[in-house]
């Protein structure tokens, strides 16, 4: 059986499209799945939000939990779509340790026509250990299919 | 004052804002997502210093505290363009052990937001 060549590869994407934010901070390829794609951000002091603690900031968690749900919702559906995200909630279970890799996972459960249905979570580890859980919602505008 | 990461976001103070916690993001290459356009990523990271600097200002007023993230829930409303993005935090609630904030960002108009946000902070009483 032979691979369709629209099928998503986010390596790709991430090697080749993407500079911007996520080259900025760090952002990396991990894995993916048939609905999921998982991010690597190395640690690095330009991230801290806490200089005492040297704990990365909640932000940089949230840009990769964005950008890892939203290449989950391109596999789910097997090509790029254009969209854009409509709402995102970050749960903040616990800080990330000081000089470990974050690990953020996420996952597109649900496509409609115009919104699909995300959720994920990020770990420096141990994913049984996370460190934030995120559930939000993209919007393409020209429609999913 | 403000953390690496603010500076990694190319974060500052307002200087024309008398009352000192309006932040600015400047648009650059790395804050930008798809072609264009602001990462929603970076304007929530600006939302989230926004917060973190009203909620500490808040709290020097009021004995002072630690401040840790619980979340955040971010509805993305219009496109971030080419120019300064503005963010407030506001403190809709400063208790003993959590305080509720809210933030905008703009950009033309502060009545026309790109982004909102709402928190929970747990504060650690010193």
């Amino acid at each position: 059986m032979s691979i369709p060549t629209f099928i998503f590869d986010p390596e790709r994407f991430l090697k080749s499209g993407a500079g911007g934010h996520g080259k900025h901070l760090g952002l990396s390829y991990h894995a993916h799945g048939p609905d999921w794609a998982e991010m690597a951000m190395p640690y690095d002091p330009r991230l801290v939000g806490d200089t005492d603690s040297g704990v990365i900031a909640s932000g940089p968690i949230l840009s990769m939990m964005d950008m890892a749900t939203s290449m989950s919702v391109w596999l789910k559906l097997g090509g790029f779509r254009a969209h854009a995200t409509l709402d995102l909630r970050v749960d903040y279970l616990r800080p990330a340790t000081p000089g470990r890799t974050v690990i953020g996972r996420g996952e597109c459960y649900r496509v409609t026509r115009s919104i699909a249905f995300i959720r994920g979570q990020a770990h420096d580890g141990d994913p049984a250990d996370p460190l934030a859980h995120v559930a939000g919602t993209f919007m393409a505008p020209e429609g999913y299919f | 004052m403000l953390p690496p990461y603010a500076e990694t976001l190319g974060l500052y103070v307002d200087p024309d804002c008398a009352d000192g916690c309006r932040l600015v993001m400047p648009y650059a290459d790395g804050v930008l997502g798809r072609p264009g356009f602001l990462h929603g990523g970076a304007i929530s990271g600006l939302m989230e210093m926004a917060a973190i600097v009203a909620l500490q200002r808040a709290l020097a007023g009021d004995g002072g505290g630690r401040i840790k993230p619980i979340n955040v829930t971010v509805d993305f409303m219009r496109g971030g363009r080419d120019k300064l993005t503005y963010s407030t935090g506001i403190v809709t609630r400063l208790g003993n052990r959590v305080a509720n904030v809210e933030a905008t960002a703009w950009q033309d108009d502060a009545a026309k937001p790109i982004a909102a946000a709402r928190m929970n902070y747990l504060i650690v009483r010193g």
